[in-house]
């Protein structure tokens, strides 16, 4: 099964991140990764639903049936810009030290702090860059991740 | 000018009044009691439930028999749990309706205070759409908005839910505006381009038949269907929320198709070239196991919601819109065309009388439903509206019962929800006094939500009920004796507790009984005189009847068992 993007506008009111999550799974249907956040509009939100449906058509007419939700555009991986953020808290001693710097920085990794004995890193890009790195990571010990889940938009008008 | 200023609980009656609500049904409680002080100066009736569950089916009923909305009222906490039955039998049968409820004060909510349930959160899988109110002044919007959504586009239950200082809070009576909705906008007129689609397969069909349901009642479209049946000669099916769509008895009605509908019906469905699905879902009741469902069938599907359409069954022709303007649309569409139809129409006719609904009621036995009901419809001289629970006795009224007008046959269809029947019949008598409202139940179903015939009784409505009372849960029975070989695990109810007369006198009400053939006519005759009560029936029936035709869930329907006889080749 291969990926599906939905992008949600919906109306920025309470509840409705609920709404539109419990919609999904009492369909019995999976999210691989939400997430919302304001748009350039006041008062809407957009929401980024990535899913490996088959039934997407299905869930798509069960949220627009959503008082909130406003609009539904599901994204054509070929013509998407797609993003996503991660924050993640590696150790590291003196041996490690500057292996797991190198690494990061030859993976674009920032460094956003670094502690006696750990250093946290910011990294942005696709889903698969992120994953790499948090493979090259393991090794060295991976105390804490977080990823802001993947966002995206249409690379044409 | 200053603004007249009022307290939220003013500001919900007031709202109600300027929605032309008129009746409510009921359970006050702490939370919701500032509601209740407005509303008893208000003219609007209120009716005092003795459960929620029970006030939430009334304004279904009401609903239902008028196709506007039903209001109920509640309070936190039980209050608003107790309704989430009805909430989702509602949801369920698209019945529009708006529940108020009580919520703790905003300042407790999430502290667990006395009464406290997430109401908002509990009913948003069987709302349309819900709101909490956090200032009185969206009060009066609110609920303008609340009204719109439940009774427009696919009709539904909505919920409010309004915290107590929100109740006390004071703010200015504004008069609803615009509203403002840029997420729901139902889409109503059909798209012209698939309407002549659909025209187009129609014109080629050998073998058409309208398959119809709750939609066209909801659209008031009977007119626009009778006319479109009938200029072009398309056999019908009603489904079971759509019986009285199209009259029982006409030529081309062929009534009720699925697990427990008639031969006729299910087969022509399985024998068609074309469906011509309005208003209808292809419920699993229907369609039993969708890859054996009219095989040889083009599928023509208009639904006000689009989801409905290819969530079971791919449509060749898929229309958005409401009932009555997809159906004048395909009339003018058809415009004076002649379809060849006469033998399919023919065969029909053949096969309903070679495949008839068939019971055996002995002269001496036990009585059987239906049977009951066929001599009760021939005594009740003008139309009633009828109301069922959940069970074989639903599925017996709509079989034997001919309909002939919409919003005369109430029932719980999607959510079978037993303890329907009373209820709804209050709630339908209140908004018709005039009409002769039967409800038709079983003493399963009738002892969930019995304590409402004291809500009849108190509150002037009388309603008749007949309880077939076989002292079991029947269909339950029924299953258990065809797949559970006939280990009866906790099905059987007795028949004579409670006593149903003493219950009856105890609550208001006269009770009469039933037990043999020779008491019918008198019985049902003695209910009928009497107004000034509600009046209770205990109809003593033959445990061991079972609803026939038959198709097992997940069977096909191209073998439908037709009697006791045919179950040993299952």
């Amino acid at each position: 099964m291969s990926e599906r993007i939905l992008s949600i506008l919906v109306e920025d009111k309470p509840g409705v991140l609920a709404r539109v999550s419990s919609t999904i799974s009492r369909r019995g249907f999976n999210i691989n990764s939400l997430s919302v956040g304001p748009t350039n509009i006041e008062g809407r939100s957009k929401m980024t639903i990535v899913t490996e449906l088959d039934a997407v058509e299905q869930v798509k007419k069960q949220l627009n049936k959503l008082v909130n939700v406003i609009k539904i555009v599901e994204l054509d991986p070929n013509m998407t810009i797609e993003t996503e953020v991660l924050l993640l808290k590696v150790s590291i001693n003196k041996d490690s030290q500057t292996s797991v710097i190198e690494k990061a920085s030859l993976s674009n990794a920032t460094s956003v702090d670094v502690g006696q004995d750990f250093a946290i890193f910011e990294l942005t890009g696709s889903s698969k860059d992120l994953d790499k790195f948090e493979s090259l990571m393991k090794p060295f010990g991976i105390i804490e991740m977080v990823r802001g889940g993947r966002i995206a938009i249409q690379s044409n008008l | 000018m200053t603004k007249e200023q009022l307290t939220g609980a003013e500001l919900v009656i007031r709202g109600l009044e300027y929605l032309n609500v008129s009746t409510v049904f009921g359970v006050p409680g702490g939370a919701i009691l500032p509601a209740y002080d407005p509303l008893y100066d208000s003219p609007i009736r209120h009716i005092l439930a003795r459960h929620e569950q029970g006030a939430g089916h009334m304004a279904e009923g009401y609903a239902q028999a008028t196709g506007e909305l039903g209001v109920v009222i509640a309070t936190s906490g039980p209050g608003a749990t107790n309704l989430i039955t009805p909430l989702a039998n509602a949801l369920m049968d698209s019945t529009p309706l708006l529940a108020i409820t009580g919520q703790v004060a905003s300042t407790a909510i999430g502290n667990d205070a006395f009464q406290e349930a997430y109401t908002v959160g509990l009913s948003m899988a069987a709302t349309k759409h819900n709101y909490l109110i956090t200032d009185a002044s969206e009060i009066p919007q609110v609920l303008k908005e609340a009204k719109f959504i439940a009774t427009t586009g696919r009709p539904g239950p909505v919920l409010v839910d309004i915290p107590k200082d929100i109740l006390n809070q004071i703010a200015a009576w504004v008069e609803p505006g615009d509203l403002d909705l840029p997420g729901y906008k139902p889409t109503t007129e059909p798209n012209p381009k698939m309407v002549q689609q659909a025209s187009a397969l129609i014109k080629k069909s050998k073998k058409p038949i309208l398959y119809v349901g709750g939609g066209i009642i909801h659209s008031k479209a009977n007119n626009e269907l009778f006319e479109l049946a009938t200029k072009f000669s398309i056999p019908v099916v009603t489904t079971l929320m759509g019986r009285g769509a199209f009259p029982d008895g006409h030529e081309l009605c062929l009534e009720m198709p699925g697990m427990h509908g008639n031969y006729t019906a299910t087969t022509s469905i399985q024998n068609a070239d074309l469906l011509i699905a309005i208003g209808v879902r292809f419920d699993d009741r229907v369609t039993a196991n969708p890859s054996f469902f009219a095989q040889n069938a083009k599928v023509i599907h208009a639904d006000i919601d689009p989801a409905e359409i290819g969530k079971v069954r791919d449509a060749q022709v898929p229309i958005v819109g409401d009932a009555k303007s997809v159906i004048k649309g395909l009339i003018e569409a058809l415009g004076d065309e002649k379809l060849e139809t006469e033998n399919w129409v023919s065969e029909l006719k053949d096969m309903k009388t070679e495949f008839p609904l068939s019971y055996k009621q002995e002269e001496k036995g036990p009585l059987k439903v239906p049977y009951v009901l066929e001599e009760l419809q021939k005594l009740t001289k003008e139309e009633a509206i009828v109301v069922a629970g959940v069970g074989q006795h639903q599925m017996w009224v709509s079989q034997h019962w001919n309909f002939t007008e919409p919003n005369t046959w109430l029932n719980s269809g999607g959510l079978g929800t037993m303890g329907y029947a009373l209820p709804a019949a209050i709630g339908a008598k209140t908004a018709y006094p005039e009409k002769l409202v039967l409800a038709l139940d079983g003493d399963g179903c009738f002892q969930m939500t019995c304590q409402e015939l004291i809500t009849a009784s108190t509150e002037n409505i009388p309603i008749k009920i007949v309880v077939f009372n076989n002292g079991n849960h029947g269909m339950v029975r029924q299953w258990q004796k065809i797949f559970y070989n006939s280990k009866f695990s906790a099905s059987e109810l007795t028949h004579d507790t409670p006593d149903y007369l003493k219950l009856a006198e105890s609550m208001g009400a006269v009770g009469l009984r039933m037990m043999e053939k020779s008491d019918i006519e008198k019985v049902f005759n003695k209910m009928l005189e009497i107004n000034d009560r509600p009046v209770l029936v205990d109809c003593v029936v033959d445990p061991d009847d079972m609803v026939f035709p038959m198709v097992p869930a997940g069977g096909s329907n191209d073998q439908i068992i037709m009697n006791e006889e045919d179950l040993k080749n299952l």
